[in-house]
């Protein structure tokens, strides 16, 4: 139809006309992402002036294996607070699967099949995600708030963890190759290169900064990383402009990923010369990878984010809210199962108290990345990020000697200064 | 010359990178009703707002005057001392206290922190009197409608001593019935002398009691009109800066055969079992035709067009459903979109949008797969549809990326709009699709509206606005009590008959 649509064009104050075909937004709106990764970096650098150690090699790993259990938990809970909920029960549902995986392993005669590390785990996990989905349901089908249905969930899970331990007792130990999952290292299928032989000196021992040996495949990955990264990069841009969108200034571009790669190339330096990448770093990247795809390019992501932002429109837009909350807990559940997995096979051993209270470290993790407590906003990448702040500051006092209650109440006090610079940020903007 | 009680002189107010308002002048006389009208983001409630002290003094320049002293509000509590009371559009009522908590809410009677509820309670009913409620002070306010709700609002403002009451849009959620009660109210309170500022987009109410008109456009003062010179056209002509020769598009309907048909559709209250809210509807729609349901708040439409759309309303839903002749299957609002159904809600804040995300993820929700394969969604196919749509329903905002709760409300509901349309739906149901936005705004949608029909769509407009649905609809259904009571053609309808319809239907339920 083509009469002509009288449009007064009485300036309604807030709208802005004409319309530049910018995403605008694109510099904006990862300029929290930006800051939070400023954060870490400076915590970093603090704790390494301080202590001088955090970024020795064996340090870094020790970061890794110490907090991937925060971080893979993180994962699925971002889901479960961008859909607008909370899930206290983690901690407990990964004690309750450790001490199951254990006695799977070590008490109980279940055979040589079903007491394989790797049976046993793909089992706990599918069990994780049958707990995750006997609380989903009561969540999704039932409106039962999730904060009632996962308090009691904490309850019940630490008390079977216990009550399956016997006790206060703690059952181990548990087979190496299993505990490989933690403390295990890539194996250099390539084979070592040796930068610099190490030189022995008179007394016997090896003189600092001689004997560098690099872990090929570990370098080979990393490298092959950031080649994919820049190679993905140039081609988004080139595809964005080729339909007449404007992507960021090359030069921001530019910047970002030279700061990107020459931070990983570094990274993947200091593995190198240690051991290579811990097994549960490559685990816990190629979980962070399908997350992050999952969040921003696939359907159920988008309507994760539709829902917890105003679940009553969803409906009305045919999004099947119920079966997407189920998925959200059952997904939870899987990744505490797994969380509890990486806890046993760290310690070696179950304990009645594996991944206690770490439900709160978790959730912490995800608002310091930036996720709104009611829904529809929270990032993958924050959140990892956000777990990051809170381990290297756990690794960081540690190594200074800071007494573990003074180390929670800093915690404390940083998981409330990000949340109110966000909602300050918020306001002002 | 009679006294002004209020003058405000010379008002500006900036915010960061707009002038909301520049040198805007207003001049109210003592006991007279003078109406604020002008288009959304106008001004108007921005005005209010310095007004009653929301924007402190020191905030803004210009003068404020109330009985000849120079007055420098730093808070409402300011304004509310001199007996300056104003009320949101949004209210601000506690849903699950009783009326009587909730008027005299941080005001109550009390000795040293002890309530004295019998107090409170006689007050109450004295003040409910007053505006013509005769509701128990103890009932909860979740359990009266949104009219009394209104009403226990100004109650609440008369508790206060007010020499000057303001209403943002008072009348906006109200059905007619209530309007009028509380237009009645308000010319009531003009012979007791209280003053009263209304603002509305409603021209035919301003027409009825309004003594003085100030037409506010682009933060700027236009006209004052006086009671000879008001006329719905002549304030129209005002507020859009020319004259609007029609405020219906032209339309030339091409009506084919019937492609969607419900028939003897009945559906009970979600809580209350035995209640039935809809009972033995039949409609149908033909291509190409605009068909409007009108009807009273409370007529049931709403309900009607939710539960058709996957049951989204009510419970033991009976009926059938026809399109094209063949029986389908809606029991889902995913089969209903599937089935090429789309229902734009009448509340877009609560049910229509997603306010903390963008326009372009609120536009593909409801049919991401026409922009995904396999589960994965294509950025750039998105951001073409996102940028199109933008265009042909013009959306006016900075990009698509702009927070939908940061748009004006005419805006937001082309937004809604475009989602639906980009799920591409045979049949479309509109539910109040001009709520609460501006004349403007109202000419661009009813033209998307009359291009859909051109393209042989079915649609359904529900609209509370009888001279809308005169002007836009081909065929006009009448619905009372959950029934339909009436239906004609639009070439021989008339406000008169539909009302005539209504009550007529009125007495045959109560009979």
């Amino acid at each position: 139809m083509s009469d002509p649509v009288p449009t007064p064009q009485s300036g309604v104050a807030q709208d802005v006309s004409s319309a530049p075909r910018v995403p605008v937004s694109s510099f904006v709106s990862n300029l929290r992402e930006y800051g939070l990764v400023l954060a870490l970096i400076a915590i970093m650098v603090f704790f390494q002036f301080t202590t001088g150690t955090l970024f020795k090699p064996v340090n870094l790993s020790n970061l890794v294996q110490q907090n991937s259990f925060i971080i893979v938990m993180a994962l699925g809970m971002l889901l479960v607070i961008v859909s607008g909920h909370i899930d206290l029960s983690v901690g407990s549902v990964a004690g309750f699967i450790g001490a199951l995986a254990a006695m799977m392993m070590v008490i109980w005669p279940v055979g040589p099949f079903l007491g394989n590390p790797l049976v046993v785990s793909i089992l706990c996990i599918l069990i994780g995600g049958a707990i995750g989905a006997a609380q989903g349901y009561w969540i999704a089908y039932h409106r039962i708030p999730s904060f009632i249905v996962t308090l009691a969930g904490m309850l019940v899970f630490r008390g079977m963890c216990q009550g399956l331990l016997g006790g206060g007792s703690s059952v181990g130990p548990l087979p190496d190759s299993f505990k490989l999952l933690s403390s295990g290292f890539l194996p250099d299928i390539i084979g070592p290169l040796t930068l610099v032989p190490p030189i022995v000196n008179a007394a016997g021992k090896t003189i600092v900064g001689s004997g560098v040996v690099l872990h090929m495949t570990t370098v080979v990955l990393g490298l092959a990383g950031v080649l994919a990264y820049v190679f993905f990069g140039l081609r988004s841009r080139r595809t964005r402009e080729r339909h007449g969108y404007a992507a960021e200034p090359f030069a921001l571009f530019v910047v970002k990923t030279l700061v990107v790669a020459a931070l990983t190339l570094f990274l993947v330096y200091q593995f190198a010369v240690y051991r290579g990448f811990p097994i549960v770093l490559v685990v816990m990247a190629i979980l962070i990878a399908v997350f992050v795809f999952v969040t921003r390019k696939t359907t159920i992501g988008r309507r994760v984010y539709a829902m917890g932002g105003n679940i009553k429109a969803a409906q009305l837009s045919g999004i099947k809210t119920e079966r997407l909350t189920l998925f959200v807990f059952i997904n939870m559940g899987m990744l505490s199962a797994l969380g509890g997995l990486i806890i046993a096979a760290r310690l070696g051993q179950a304990v009645p108290a594996a991944g206690l209270g770490s439900e709160l470290d978790v959730i912490a993790a995800v608002f310091i990345g930036g996720a709104s407590a009611m829904g529809g906003v929270g990032q993958v990448i924050s959140s990892v990020v956000g777990g990051f702040i809170m381990g290297v500051m756990n690794n960081g006092m540690s190594i200074m000697g800071v007494n573990v209650d003074w180390q929670q109440v800093v915690k404390g006090l940083v998981l409330l200064g990000a949340v109110i610079f966000d909602v300050y940020n918020k306001n002002k903007g | 010359m009679a006294s002004y009680i209020l003058e405000m002189r010379d008002i500006t107010k900036t915010f960061p990178g707009v002038k909301a308002l520049s040198n805007v002048n207003l001049q109210v006389e003592e006991g007279e009703i003078h109406a604020i009208c002008g288009e959304n983001g106008a001004g108007k409630s921005t005005l209010m707002k310095v007004l009653s002290g929301v924007y402190p003094a020191g905030d803004y320049e210009g003068q404020i005057i109330y009985r000849d002293q120079e007055c420098h509000f730093r808070g409402i509590h300011d304004s509310e001392h001199k007996g300056i009371v104003i009320i949101h559009q949004e209210l601000a009522l506690v849903p699950m206290l009783s009326i009587a908590e909730n008027i005299f809410l941080g005001n109550e009677h009390a000795k040293f922190g002890v309530i004295d509820w019998d107090a409170n309670e006689a007050r109450t009913r004295d003040l409910l009197k007053k505006v013509g409620l005769s509701e128990d002070p103890k009932t909860l306010i979740t359990n009266i409608g949104t009219g009394k709700q209104q009403l226990v609002e100004i109650a609440k403002a008369l508790s206060k001593e007010v020499e000057l009451l303001i209403l943002d849009e008072p009348t906006a959620s109200l059905s007619e019935k209530d309007s009028q009660a509380l237009l009645d109210l308000l010319l009531e309170f003009k012979r007791q002398g209280i003053t009263s500022i209304i603002i509305s987009h409603k021209l035919n109410e301003i027409n009825r009691v309004a003594d003085h008109v100030t037409v506010i456009r682009d933060g700027r003062t236009i006209e004052t009109l006086d009671r000879s010179q008001i006329s719905e056209d002549r304030i129209i002509t005002s507020m859009v800066g020319r004259s609007l020769e029609d405020r219906y598009p032209p339309r030339d309907p091409k009506i084919g055969e019937v492609i969607f048909e419900v028939k003897n559709w009945s559906v009970y209250h979600p809580l209350h079992a035995e209640r039935q809210v809809i009972k033995n509807i039949d409609i149908n729609v033909q291509k190409g035709e605009v068909v409007g349901i009108a009807g009273l708040m409370g007529a049931g439409r709403t309900e009607f067009a939710m539960s058709l759309f996957g049951r989204s309303y009510g419970r033991k839903i009976t009926g059938e459903v026809f399109l094209h002749g063949k029986p389908i299957d809606v029991s889902t609002v995913g089969k209903a979109v599937e089935r090429g159904l789309a229902y734009v809600t009448e509340d877009r804040k609560v049910f229509g949008l997603n306010l903390i995300d963008d326009i372009k993820n609120n536009i593909t929700i409801a049919n991401l797969k026409g922009v995904s394969g396999l589960g994965v969604i294509d950025d750039l196919k998105e951001l073409d549809v996102a940028n199109d749509y933008r265009r042909k329903t013009n959306i006016r905002s900075s990009s698509v990326f702009q927070k939908t709760g940061n748009l004006s409300g005419g805006n937001q509901q082309k937004v809604v709009l475009s989602k639906w349309l980009f799920a591409n739906p045979e049949v479309l149901i509109l539910d109040e699709p001009t709520r609460g936005i501006d004349v403007g705004a109202k000419y661009e949608i009813y033209t998307i509206i009359a291009r859909l029909a051109a393209e042989g769509r079915a649609i359904i407009v529900i609209s509370s606005e009888m001279p809308e649905l005169l002007g836009i609809s081909d065929r006009i259904y009448v619905m009372n009590e959950g029934r339909i009571v009436g239906e004609m053609a639009s070439s021989d309808a008339s406000q008169e008959k539909i009302m005539r319809a209504i009550v007529r239907g009125e007495g045959r339920a109560a009979s």
